[in-house]
């Protein structure tokens, strides 16, 4: 294989599009689901200070929510022009998957997004607070879809091959449950909640550094906090029972991810080293004698595959996988232990005033964005050489194009992003530089028409009247 | 079963004409920008399609994802064949698209002027490109495009793109004339003289070129007794034409808006009458492109329900900013 051949630039442009795109929903999924925390908080206790944070995430929320749908329709469009075999043979499963997924967003969108952004002031309490739970509804029915589709590709079921050739669905329901779906869905839900939890926790903590008396950030950093000590264990858990089911379904994987070439009785668990996939060896390798086989079997003696039992062609590339997956688990390890050494100060008493919590919660920021990004990494190259599981490769997916036009349009995509996303992720920590107030101001002063959606009509009748121009009919 | 097949490219025909019909005036306030002098008309311009571009775009969304459920191999030929005018026109609207808000708090508002001018006429012309294309027909052999890398570009496909430019132009200046008052409106008058001018003459351009390139097209709109349904789209077209023209010189309002409209609906109808029963011309059929019974069942249960709420929706959004657009709000 060449360095720079249309498949490894097509690839590339893939990774690309959709690692800057994951970013987005990530944050939104979480965040989408913070705020209805927030406002129920709100409404249970009367208690200014989350409508305040309220407030305060939901500029940001609807920022970073235009940037998913916009880096969204890209991916909607790179299926067709860079994997035009893949999108024949499994458009008929991956399409409607993805068409409800659309069908949801937009719904989602059109609906009650804008009341949740805008009609704080028009409709009741209880619609607003039903509003927002829709939109948190909506965020994970999206990802429900789309990682159904996702799953399905990592272990396709419920399917027949056409006279065209094509995957066709034969079973619904075995296509959208398939077997790694619900651990998938589980695993990412947590992840984007992690994700978000380390950001509003580095917000809170940038602020206390500077505020010890700061309500709002006080709050969001506990918040945060008890979801790093609570949530990052169950993580972790979910993890360990994804990789099991993985380990099932698709062992290469697996081998992958552990840096095992021999296929052997107690099979060490290697913390550190470097695959060679030429010679079939983990080198410089840190390895527990027989915790792999514990690990992965429950038995110290169980026998564990290596990628050697696979032959050459069908292997994925191991050192991507191992350390992706390494900087995935590193960083679950740090959320957990923070989210422990939080739990110590708090019992102390002097959760806000450790400089050190602080300063590491202000840097483990994005750490969840690294961790999601790892991960997924780990899960698609881990996936390789297929595209579907086991039935279609990876280089018999991809359109019949030259590397010339691959290559221009990856430039072109890089540019672009760089440019656009940059400027719209300064933004929105411009935003989050804003100290916390217990009188921040609604959205609607600061806040572009477009974030309210893209119906946001009825959304701004709701929310001004009809203060609006209208001079009569148009 | 075969009836499925047929509903779907009728949804699918629908998003795209919806998209074309409501993105085209707003793509067409953009490409328009470069020829509005001052800020203030600029703001005004860009106020009267700002809280509805974005549902707007969707459509294209819409359109893009029902292909891949319903007709795969026709997306999968499609999108490779179109592929460097389909890439450009989506990095076009992902600048154009955030333009919008940017500018608005940007320091260099002129940049973001010329960002939202410049992606909305790429966008346009890589559209109308596509379109050509499309016309011309794509190279098929077996299941995949077996055409070259710049078929895509030839003298028809540029001429299609121009046009699709400056109808485009045309929507957007008689939006402008029934959105804004005064100074802005006088000059949208004159802008949609010469783009309504411009866009009838490249209707027939293109309505003359296309049937002499392709018998199959020719056979369709002249041979007895085919001319007999064939024939109303043209007079209409010369209705049409001729409402937008009258309305521009009476100075009417809402009347060459809904003309121009008129005028787009008419051509993407007589483009279904070149294409049927073909979804990629000359040789990939609705019937032979569609996805299994169980695909197009399966996603017709959520569009059945979901596409009526969004235009119920799509309707209030508009209704609610009916009327002129106020020089002195800002984006909001």
């Amino acid at each position: 294989m060449e360095l720079f051949d249309a498949l490894t630039l097509a690839r590339l442009q893939f990774a690309f599009t959709v690692s800057f795109h994951i970013v987005f929903p990530a944050f939104t999924i979480g965040l989408a689901s913070y705020l209805a925390v927030l406002e129920g908080l709100w409404l249970a206790t009367g208690r200014g200070v989350y409508l305040a944070a309220f407030n305060y995430w939901k500029k940001p929320f609807a920022l970073s929510f235009g940037m998913g749908v916009v880096s969204g329709i890209v991916m909607s469009y790179q299926f067709g022009t860079n994997w035009s075999v893949f999108s024949d043979k499994a458009g008929p499963i991956i399409g409607p998957l993805m068409g409800y997924e659309v069908l949801s967003a937009f719904f989602l969108e059109a609906g009650f997004l804008g009341v949740m952004l805008f009609g704080m002031q028009r409709v009741g309490k209880g619609l607003h607070f039903f509003a927002t739970l829709m939109v948190a509804a909506g965020t994970l029915l999206s990802a429900f879809w789309i990682l159904s589709a996702n799953s399905w590709m990592q272990t396709p079921r419920g399917h027949t091959i056409n006279s065209a050739g094509q995957f066709a669905p034969a079973d619904w329901w075995a296509v959208i449950f398939n077997p790694s779906f619900p651990y998938r869905l589980v695993h990412m839900v947590l992840a984007a909640y992690l994700t978000t939890a380390f950001v509003v926790g580095a917000v809170g903590a940038y602020h206390l550094l500077r505020d010890r008396s700061n309500e709002g950030a006080r709050v969001m950093f506990s918040m945060a906090m008890w979801m790093a000590a609570l949530v990052a264990p169950v993580q972790i858990f979910a993890g360990d029972q994804h990789g099991l089911n993985t380990l099932e379904h698709q062992p290469a994987k697996i081998a992958a991810m552990e840096g095992h070439f021999e296929t052997r009785r107690g099979q060490p668990l290697i913390l550190f080293g470097w695959p060679d996939m030429a010679s079939e060896t983990t080198r410089y390798a840190i390895e527990i004698p027989k915790l792999g086989s514990l690990i992965l079997k429950h038995d110290w003696d169980a026998e564990v595959k290596g990628l050697k039992a696979w032959p050459r062609e069908d292997r994925p590339n191991a050192p991507i996988v191992f350390w992706a997956f390494r900087i995935m688990v590193g960083i679950g390890v740090l959320m957990m232990l923070t989210g422990l050494w939080s739990l110590w100060q708090r019992f102390r008493g002097r959760l806000y005033d450790n400089d050190w919590l602080l300063r590491l919660a202000v840097l483990l920021g994005p750490s969840g964005f690294a961790a999601v990004l790892a991960g997924w990494i780990t899960t698609e190259v881990g996936r390789q050489p297929y595209t579907v599981y086991g039935l279609l490769r990876t280089a018999q997916s991809v359109s019949p194009i030259d590397a010339q036009a691959v290559g221009a349009s990856l430039i072109a995509f890089i540019v672009v992003y760089f440019a656009v996303f940059g400027a719209g992720i300064l933004y929105i920590l411009r935003l989050m530089a804003h100290a916390p107030r217990l009188d921040e101001p609604d959205i609607e002063k600061d806040m572009p028409l477009r974030a309210a959606g893209v119906t946001p009509g009825p959304a701004l009748e709701l929310a001004q009247g009809q203060r609006r121009s209208g001079s009569g009919g148009g | 079963m075969d009836d499925l097949a047929f509903i779907w490219a009728g949804l699918i025909a629908f998003a795209v004409l919806a998209y074309v019909l409501f993105d085209g005036f707003d793509l067409g306030v953009g490409i328009l920008f470069p020829w509005l002098e001052s800020e203030e008309d600029r703001d005004q311009a860009m106020n009267s399609v700002a809280p509805v571009w974005d549902g707007n775009e969707t459509w294209l969304v819409l359109g893009g994802g029902g292909l891949l459920a319903a007709f795969p191999v026709a997306y999968s030929i499609a999108l490779t064949a179109l592929y460097a005018p389909l890439t450009a026109m989506l990095l076009a609207l992902v600048f154009r698209g955030v333009a919008f808000e940017f500018r608005w708090r940007a320091s260099h508002k002129r940049a973001w002027d010329w960002a939202f001018a410049g992606g909305s006429t790429l966008a346009a012309f890589a559209q109308g490109i596509a379109l050509g294309a499309l016309v011309q027909g794509i190279a098929v052999s077996g299941r995949s495009y077996a055409g070259g890398w710049w078929d895509w570009l030839t003298p028809f496909s540029i001429v299609t793109g121009v046009a699709l430019v400056i109808g485009y132009a045309l929507l957007g200046s008689t939006w402008l004339i029934m959105k804004t008052r005064f100074g802005l409106q006088q000059r949208a008058y004159r802008a949609a003289w010469i783009t309504g001018l411009g866009t009838l003459a490249l209707i027939g351009v293109v309505s003359l070129w296309t049937p002499l390139m392709n018998p199959q097209y020719m056979a369709r709109w002249f041979s007895w007794p085919a001319i007999v349904y064939t024939a109303p789209v043209p007079l209409l077209v010369a209705l049409a034409a001729f409402v937008l023209l009258d309305g521009l010189r009476r100075q009417r309002e809402a009347a060459p808006f809904l003309a121009s409209l008129a005028l787009f609906v008419l051509c993407f109808i007589g483009l279904g009458i070149s294409f049927y029963p073909y979804i990629v011309p000359p040789s990939l059929t609705i019937w032979a492109a569609a996805a299994p019974d169980s695909s197009l069942a399966f996603l017709l249960v959520g569009a059945g329900i979901l596409i009526p709420l969004i235009l119920a929706y799509t309707a209030w959004s508009y209704w609610v900013f009916r009327g002129k657009v106020d020089p002195a709000a800002g984006y909001h």
